[in-house]
């Protein structure tokens, strides 16, 4: 009993790390392990479509480069939010936080455009050939996964227009909510170079 | 020693009518977010599920007991084998192991609750409705044969099988479906084993403390982690070809057969480890109780299972020798695979160090486990055999595979089940399963095991292939199918006198205490069972024997580290 009471010295009192920030980085460890699976794959097929539309006849850089800013520049935005936040400005924060979602719902409707463009004009579809079956599989769930951020940073939006963020409470929540945001951005640096610069090679040359 | 003990609760409280009570008591139970009633749901769940597969297993053994028999035909059987396999890996072992790791996980590292307890219990009903839907397929899904076909696939799920032309109706989308949202819950619940390791240890519980069987849960999730999301990828992928036309692995319109392969295994042997790795994790804790030793060779212990969860991400290939991945690729996943059993053996060394020169006691539980590392050599073993690639070409599919990895998952995580069922058990409940009823359900399964899988190693080496219906007579295969079937109905005596032993002892079973085992690690400090919060004061510990240290104060361990 007494070992039990004594403070001994190699007994540490502080809680060393914060569940928040280690659910948030398991969560994006295990959205990494699901992406690779999809880009490994993607990696695999490429230059493996004899028949139907090509990557380099259906794919062009001018809309998706522009995506593609929004998208990464809105990972600086929301990392001014978040300071914003830190220093208790709420106006600003919630300025960049619509610039940020702004930017991000750019991102989504410029993919929209995008994929309607390829199935109206190109005729590239998810039947089409292996092709049109990784690029609208990789490029569509990493949408589907920007979709889930801009809930989660519309989500922290309203609430802070409804007051119920507290800068002093809530910067570290909401600060971990945007890794995820983060995350994203990283995944579609890979999806980018993979598929309008890697996957862009002539047939029958694989990269 | 009456330690941070809470009110003992045996007693049913009083309510308004039999009824009403019962419903009350369903609600409870249906909303809670407490980890430890979460994880009785999960391991009873598990079970009636381990009882569901059981059956299964049971009518194929019956099917082959005799050579041309014709108990089932060859569409039930595909269906039997394929439910069988799926049912055990996802519906009984993750839910059983992950089960004991979320009741004993805050209790040993001395929490109140898991991370995230209301993601825990979000992680339980999805797996459970996971299951439920992987099991209307007998009655909802549409198949070659019409309504109420099961899957038919295998648990591997092979392209191009799997494809709209060789898997009509929509049976095989109920298994992608099940497994899938059942994923979704391990997923949740290997979140939250890492986030309450990492973040909820008590003071003094560094790492390097923790009981034996956080560091195996710890490894689980992160392999959990890595696995279950390449599994739900390949199997979005295999839904995206047999809803919307896709191409990933459909041969004919230039997809790749293999690719499923790889994908499926990168899960796959990963998988085989999340199933092992808890129930290493059971032999670590019971076997030092039992032996009056602590654990020989700590450091070293958690040092191998680090080593075993990478080492286990490069070793899938292994199932793939037959397919020709040529010989580059065959030596590498050989020698990988030659070199997971140096960690492994590691651990069968430390356990016999553990024994050696101990007080052994031969409770239930130590008989499971010792059972355990016996039946699991042997499986090793022959995984030896089978990493030799020259080997597999000769063995592969047949039974004798079948007989290997039963005795890691059935010689090996079922013993280990039940050991710690045997041994958690009085912790959960408060009261002690019966002793003697235990060891028969011992003998009887270590028996029936023995019977039923020792010859599947002769019929296969005789070239008896998995997953046939039947069999002609006279390929010499006979007598040793006979003996297989023979141990099943041995078997089930076993499972129906533990199941009787459950019932029988929560209503007047000996009443445990704390602390039934003389045991040392921290779940043992409160009450049997714990409170809702389990510690009335959060303990501290100096050591990794928390309670040795309280029970002998003048010689405690952290002298000695």
């Amino acid at each position: 009993m007494t070992a039990l009471n004594a403070t001994t010295s190699n007994v540490r009192l502080t809680a060393p790390l914060s569940r928040a920030k280690v659910g948030m980085a398991c969560l994006i460890f295990m959205e990494s392990a699901f992406f690779s699976a999809f880009l490994v794959t993607y990696l695999y097929y490429i230059g493996k479509s004899p028949d139907g539309p090509q990557p380099l006849e259906c794919l062009e850089l001018n809309l998706v480069l522009i995506n593609s800013v929004c998208l990464l520049s809105s990972s600086i935005t929301v990392v001014l939010a978040v300071r914003s936040l830190a220093r208790g400005a709420m106006g600003a924060f919630r300025l960049w936080l619509a610039v940020t979602i702004l930017l991000g719902l750019e991102f989504l409707l410029g993919t929209g455009y995008e994929w309607w463009g390829l199935i109206e004009d190109k005729g590239l579809t998810i039947q089409s050939n292996a092709f049109g079956t990784n690029f609208y599989s990789l490029v569509g769930f990493h949408a589907f996964h920007v979709l889930i951020g801009l809930i989660l940073l519309i989500g922290v939006f309203i609430l802070s227009l409804f007051g119920f963020i507290n800068p002093a409470r809530d910067h570290q929540r909401v600060d971990v909510a945007t890794w995820y945001w983060h995350f994203v951005d990283v995944v579609w640096i890979l999806v980018f170079t993979l598929v309008y610069i890697v996957g862009r090679v002539p047939q029958g040359a694989p990269a | 020693m009456t330690i941070g003990s809470g009110h003992s609760s045996l007693a049913p409280l009083p309510g308004p009518s039999p009824r009403g009570r019962f419903w009350e008591s369903v609600m409870q139970w249906a909303i809670s977010v407490d980890h430890k009633k979460l994880a009785m749901m999960y391991i009873g769940a598990g079970l009636i599920f381990f009882l569901v597969g059981g059956i299964e297993a049971a009518f194929m053994r019956l099917q082959l007991a005799q050579a041309g028999n014709n108990v089932v035909d060859p569409a039930t059987f595909n269906q039997l084998f394929t439910m069988h396999g799926t049912t055990m890996v996802f519906l009984v072992g993750m839910p059983i192991l992950l089960g004991f790791g979320n009741y004993l996980i805050p209790l040993m590292v001395g929490a109140r609750d898991m991370a995230f307890p209301r993601l825990n219990a979000f992680g339980f009903w999805l797996f459970i409705f996971g299951g439920l839907l992987l099991y209307f397929s007998y009655v909802g899904a549409d198949g070659l044969y019409g309504a109420g076909t099961a899957p038919d696939v295998g648990w591997f799920a092979y392209a191009p099988l799997t494809s709209r032309t060789f898997s009509r109706g929509n049976s095989t989308d109920y298994w992608i479906l099940g497994i899938m949202v059942s994923g979704f819950g391990s997923m949740t619940t290997a979140i939250n084993f890492i986030a309450t390791i990492l973040c909820m240890r008590c003071p003094g519980m560094k790492l390097m403390r923790m009981p034996m069987i956080a560091w195996m849960m710890l490894v689980v999730a992160f392999l959990v982690l890595v696995a279950i999301p390449i599994l739900t990828a390949a199997q979005a992928m295999l839904l995206f070809d047999r809803t919307l036309g896709a191409h990933f692995f459909d041969p004919e319109t230039q997809g790749s057969a293999i690719l499923w392969q790889h994908l499926f295994w990168f899960f796959g042997h990963p998988e085989v480890y999340i199933l092992i790795l808890p129930a290493f994790g059971f032999v670590s804790e019971i076997m030092p109780t039992f032996s009056r030793k602590v654990i020989f060779g700590y450091p070293l212990m958690v040092a191998a299972t680090v080593g075993i969860g990478f080492i286990s991400l490069g070793v899938w290939a292994h199932h793939m020798f037959v397919v020709g991945l040529g010989p580059v690729l065959d030596s590498f996943f050989g020698a990988t695979t030659f070199l997971i059993s140096v960690p492994t053996g590691i651990k069968i060394f430390n356990w016999l160090g553990t024994m050696w020169g101990g007080r052994l006691q031969f409770t239930t539980p130590m008989l499971f486990v010792t059972g355990f590392v016996a039946m699991f050599v042997i499986g090793g073993l022959t995984g030896i055999m089978l990493a030799t690639v020259p080997m597999t070409w000769q063995l592969s599919d047949s039974y004798f595979v079948v007989g290997h990895f039963h005795y890691v998952l059935f010689g090996g995580t079922v013993f280990g089940i039940f050991g710690a069922l045997f041994y958690w058990f009085p912790k959960a409940t408060g009261r002690l399963l019966n002793e003697r009823l235990g060891k028969w359900t011992f003998w009887l399964l270590f028996i029936g095991f023995t019977l039923t899988f020792m010859p599947m190693h002769i019929s296969g080496a005789l070239g008896m292939p998995r997953r046939i219906y039947t069999y002609e007579v006279d390929r010499g295969w006979e007598i040793w199918n006979l003996i297989s079937s023979i141990g099943v109905p041995v078997q089930m005596a076993g499972v129906a006198i533990f199941l009787w032993n459950v019932v029988r002892s929560l209503r007047k079973g000996e009443v445990a205490g704390d602390d039934p085992w003389d045991a040392w690690t921290l779940e043992w400090s409160t009450s049997s069972p714990p409170p809702e919060w389990n510690f009335d004061r959060i303990p501290t510990c100096t050591s990794a024997r928390p309670l040795w240290d309280r029970k002998h104060p003048e010689d405690p361990d952290a002298h000695y580290e």
